[in-house]
């Protein structure tokens, strides 16, 4: 165990904690986040997903103790239902969800591009979505509420 | 006036013209955030009585309308489209609805949410529907009473109930806090089609902002106070059972507060999740292996020489003669192989057993169900114990969630407190019950003028437990595992169908008449029938995933149409058209054609190269009247087909879809968009594998599901509205078409018919070899 001070969504938090812990059990068990979530363990489908320094981390896999003084952004830490995030706002004006489930994985991964490569392609959108699984096939959909954030932002 | 309102009136009432004025705040949704205030597919009896109207709705003073509802949504659109429907009944906003779902303590048991029966069991003249049409003709026959005026001088807004000369009363100051104490009436007149104001509409999902936003609770953001974490340990294979457990090997680990074992059952339970992650990864566990598995590569042969359990659908007892007869006799053997539900979160419950109670939060289809279940395993009294629906990760059938629930339950009970368990990816994949393996084989014959004049299909389908139900517990892996025995099959031969045609399987293709007795309940035209079912014993547990054996049977059926369809030069929809005879799938098959701007011509495309390696496109057509009469649709795919890699891209579909009167078209056609890029990753890419003992697809390496990368064919959809009709299913209808218009579409491309899914680069290039 170990006392390891970690910043999230703005707010900095101390918690005494094995420093092997992957990340994501600290945000979900420790600081009861609901953004990122458990999917595989093994970063293949991004449903852990979070933003460090700008880019699309898998936490199931990082150790808590990489992280340091890096601040982390979940996807509650995006916008709040009362304030979304455009790019959050762009998913609910395209109802591109089912479950819901592969959320963080989705609009963190097209965020950290977009805000990368804002004119990325669509051929640049899909291969950096090529590890981010969405079981109920909400592709349709999110293809489009990705493009839609992406003409809000030009 | 105050005229004296009769008994006689009030019982009038209930025919009387009530008007619920339109008005856009009605599908308003709600903007704060969303907090879920939380086999038999019929409805049963329970402590909450579903015959009692107060089991399904209450008034409060404010005019809130609390729903109960024993069929919960999981991503598929319920909880949206239930809003609507007691919203619509009861003509007031959406906003002012509150509904919960399946929680064993307060909601009425309508056994699991699947099987495309949602809509069915709670949309037509029963249950949720009937009891929300109940409690608005109870409402304005106290109107009446109150207002003093005859209740077709009424009107219904928003909640309020006026007269015509000026007198109001809200639902609230009728009856608000107060029992109906009334049962639900069959004979309560629902609101047609032709008035809805919020049913009918595209609302959108109203969890969208929380999901969005990453406020949502799901199952596995679950807190119980004091909750503690366990894991578990699976056997290496199925039948392996416990020889040793070496407890010593996980003392080191700091926060362990125990090992659990029971029978087969074994888990760890510790403080944090990390450490029962280190402690299940460390524990010694000696197994007994089991006796081995079947080799893969000659699976589909074995499935059908294992002693089976027969049912014979349909059987015109003139099958041989008229294939003896025939002027050409065509055959053709499909397989399917097993697939996993591999949701996208893998399966996750908390559950708190103490000495006399027990709470279980699960994502469960069944909570009903699942509460006999934890009772068994727990040996607590039924009663006491309440199992609550969270929802989990999309499911698309039986996955895990049943059997971690059953983890959960069994690990809190040894050590007293809340347990949280979710499983890792790997024993997601080898916890759930998979999609069953099947073999189906088509026989016909066919007149001189080239018409099927006889259909014999026998199907082979693997079977190993299955849902729980009330009392088998042993259904799914932890069952089986402390002690219960899974449902298995008994061998038994067919006997000749009595009754109605029973087509829930979809064994029957469309094409024939089913006729048993003289009654016809099948699609077609063709009346020298036979269709033979076997259940053999699988080696894995099996359960229903997304169009159980329907999707299957339906691939094998649509690919076969397809295969005479060539044999006889015909055009694969108008042959179809030929041996079709129900108005509703003949209409699907049409208004699809219609929408591709079918070319219509025989397949293959003329011109094609046996050895060409260059990439071709065609188009394949398949049909279902899904469950015989739940569902009708229409599929046209077109795809690419790259004749030197073997791989498929497909590049359009097109869908007719009629599940009756649409409750949300927006929900509907999320579910068919969906539906369809499963049906496509399910037919190109998704199979379980194993060796001589264990799977091995168990991760998203091995396991070969579509990612959001993938480039996905653009997505046509006619929605066919037919308000007078009964609401179907509309969740499973479309997935069940894929398979088998895309192999369809990879024929008439390149000549080359695949008769195994998934169509694996290897599997199209080996069917490109062997074409004719």
């Amino acid at each position: 165990m170990a006392a390891i001070s970690l910043k999230v969504n703005g707010h900095l938090h101390a918690v005494d904690i094995d420093p092997s812990t992957p990340l994501l059990y600290v945000l979900s068990d420790d600081l009861q986040l609901r953004g990122p979530k458990f999917g595989c363990g093994l970063a293949q489908c991004g449903a852990c997903t979070v933003m460090i320094k700008g880019r699309a981390v898998r936490s199931c896999v990082m150790p808590v103790s990489a992280v340091k003084e890096q601040e982390v952004t979940t996807l509650e830490g995006l916008g709040t239902p009362e304030k979304p995030h455009a790019i959050q706002q762009a998913f609910v004006d395209e109802g591109a969800a089912q479950c819901g489930f592969c959320l963080s994985g989705v609009i963190l991964t097209a965020k950290a591009l977009l805000d990368e490569n804002p004119k990325a392609s669509d051929d640049q959108m899909r291969a950096a979505l090529s590890n981010v699984l969405c079981r109920c096939f909400t592709h349709t959909r999110m293809m489009r509420a990705i493009r839609r954030y992406q003409r809000s932002r030009a | 006036m105050n005229r004296e309102i009769s008994r006689r009136d009030f019982v009038k009432a209930s025919g009387a013209l009530v008007v619920c004025f339109s008005a856009a705040s009605l599908i308003e949704p709600l903007i704060e955030p969303f907090a879920l205030a939380q086999g038999p597919f019929d409805t049963h009896s329970s402590h909450v009585d579903p015959e009692k109207l107060d089991s399904w709705l209450a008034v409060a003073s404010d005019g809130t309308v609390t729903a109960y509802t024993g069929k919960c949504d999981f991503g598929q659109g319920m909880y949206t489209v239930q809003t609507q429907l007691v919203a619509e009944e009861l003509c007031v906003p959406i906003a002012k609805v509150k509904l919960i779902q399946c929680d064993t303590s307060v909601t009425p048991d309508q056994g699991t949410t699947s099987g495309s029966q949602s809509t069915p069991t709670n949309f037509n003249t029963r249950n949720l529907a009937q009891a929300a049409a109940t409690a608005r003709e109870a409402l304005v026959t106290m109107a009446a009473q109150k207002l003093g005026v005859p209740a077709d001088r009424l009107t219904i807004e928003n909640g309020v109930v006026s007269s015509n000369s000026g007198g109001r009363v809200t639902y609230g100051e009728l009856i608000g806090g107060k029992h109906f104490d009334l049962t639900v009436n069959a004979s309560a007149k629902r609101r047609s089609p032709d008035q809805w104001k919020v049913l009918g509409k595209p609302l959108p999902s109203m969890d969208q902002l929380a999901l969005m936003t990453g406020t949502f609770e799901f199952v596995h953001n679950v807190h119980a106070p004091g909750m503690v974490h366990g894991r578990v340990l699976r056997p290496p294979d199925t039948a392996a059972t416990v020889a040793n457990v070496d407890e010593k090997s996980v003392q080191h680990i700091p926060g362990l507060i125990k090992v659990v074992v029971r029978k087969n059952f074994v888990g760890v339970v510790a403080e944090k999740q990390w450490q029962a992650a280190q402690a299940a990864k460390d524990l010694m566990v000696e197994w007994k292996p089991g006796p081995g598995l079947p080799a893969q590569k000659d699976f589909y042969d074995s499935m059908r020489k294992q002693p089976s359990r027969d049912l014979m659908l349909v059987n015109s007892n003139d099958v041989e003669n008229k294939l003896k007869s025939a002027a050409q006799v065509l055959k053709a053997t499909y397989s399917h192989p097993y697939q996993a539900h591999g949701s996208i979160g893998s399966s996750c419950a908390v559950a708190d057993v103490q000495a006399d109670h027990a709470t279980v939060w699960s994502a469960t289809q069944s909570v009903y169900p699942t509460q006999h279940g934890v009772a068994a395993l727990t040996s607590l009294p039924l009663d006491s114990v309440r199992v609550i629906f969270v929802r989990g990760s999309g499911c698309y059938g039986l996955n895990a969630a049943d059997t971690v629930s059953y983890d959960a339950a069994l690990l809190s009970q040894a050590v007293h407190r809340p347990v949280r368990v979710q499983l890792t990816r790997q024993e997601e994949f080898i916890s759930e019950n998979y999609g069953s393996a099947c073999v189906i084989e088509q026989q016909v014959g066919l007149d001189a003028n080239g018409a099927i004049e006889v259909w014999d299909c026998e199907t082979w389908t693997a079977s190993f437990g299955g849902r729980p139900g009330y009392d088998k517990p042993g259904n799914v892996i932890t069952g089986m595992l402390a002690g219960f025995d899974p449902e298995t099959i008994t061998p038994r031969t067919a006997v000749e169908p009595t009754g109605e045609l029973r087509n829930g399987n979809n064994a029957v293709p469309s094409y024939v008449v089913g006729c048993i007795s003289g009654k016809c309940g099948g699609a077609g035209s063709i009346r020298s029938e036979r269709v033979l079912t076997h259940a053999v014993k699988s080696p894995f547990f099996t359960g229903p995933l997304r169009s159980p054996v329907r999707l299957q049977n339906t691939f094998a059926h649509e690919c076969f149409m397809d295969e005479i369809c060539a044999y006889v030069k015909a055009d694969p929809v108008a042959y179809r058209l030929q041996h079709l005879r129900e108005t509703q799938i003949i209409d699907v098959v049409k208004a699809a054609a219609k929408a591709a701007r079918w070319d219509a011509r025989p397949s293959p495309k003329r011109g094609i190269a046996r050895t060409a390696t260059g990439i071709v496109t065609g188009r394949g057509i398949s049909c279902v009247a899904y469950e015989g009469d739940n569902g009708y649709a229409a599929l046209v795919a077109e795809v690419e087909v790259n004749q030197a890699s073997g791989q498929v891209q497909a590049t359009r579909f097109v869908v007719a879809h009629d599940c009756g009167p649409i409750s949300n078209p927006e929900g509907l056609r999320n579910q068919i968009e969906g539906g369809v890029l499963q049906g496509m990753s399910r037919a190109l890419g998704e199979e379980i594998t194993w060796d001589d003992r264990k799977v091995t697809s168990t991760d998203w390496r091995t396991y070969h599901t579509l990612s959001l990368g993938t480039q996905v064919p653009a997505i046509d959809i006619v929605l066919m509205d037919r308000p007078a009709a009964q609401a179907t299913g509309a969740g499973e209808t479309a997935i069940t078409l894929v398979a088998a218009a895309i192999g369809n579409a990879i024929f008439d491309a390149t000549g080359a018919r695949v008769r195994e899914v998934p169509f694996i680069p290897d599997r199209v290039k080996a069917a490109l070899f062997r074409r004719a």
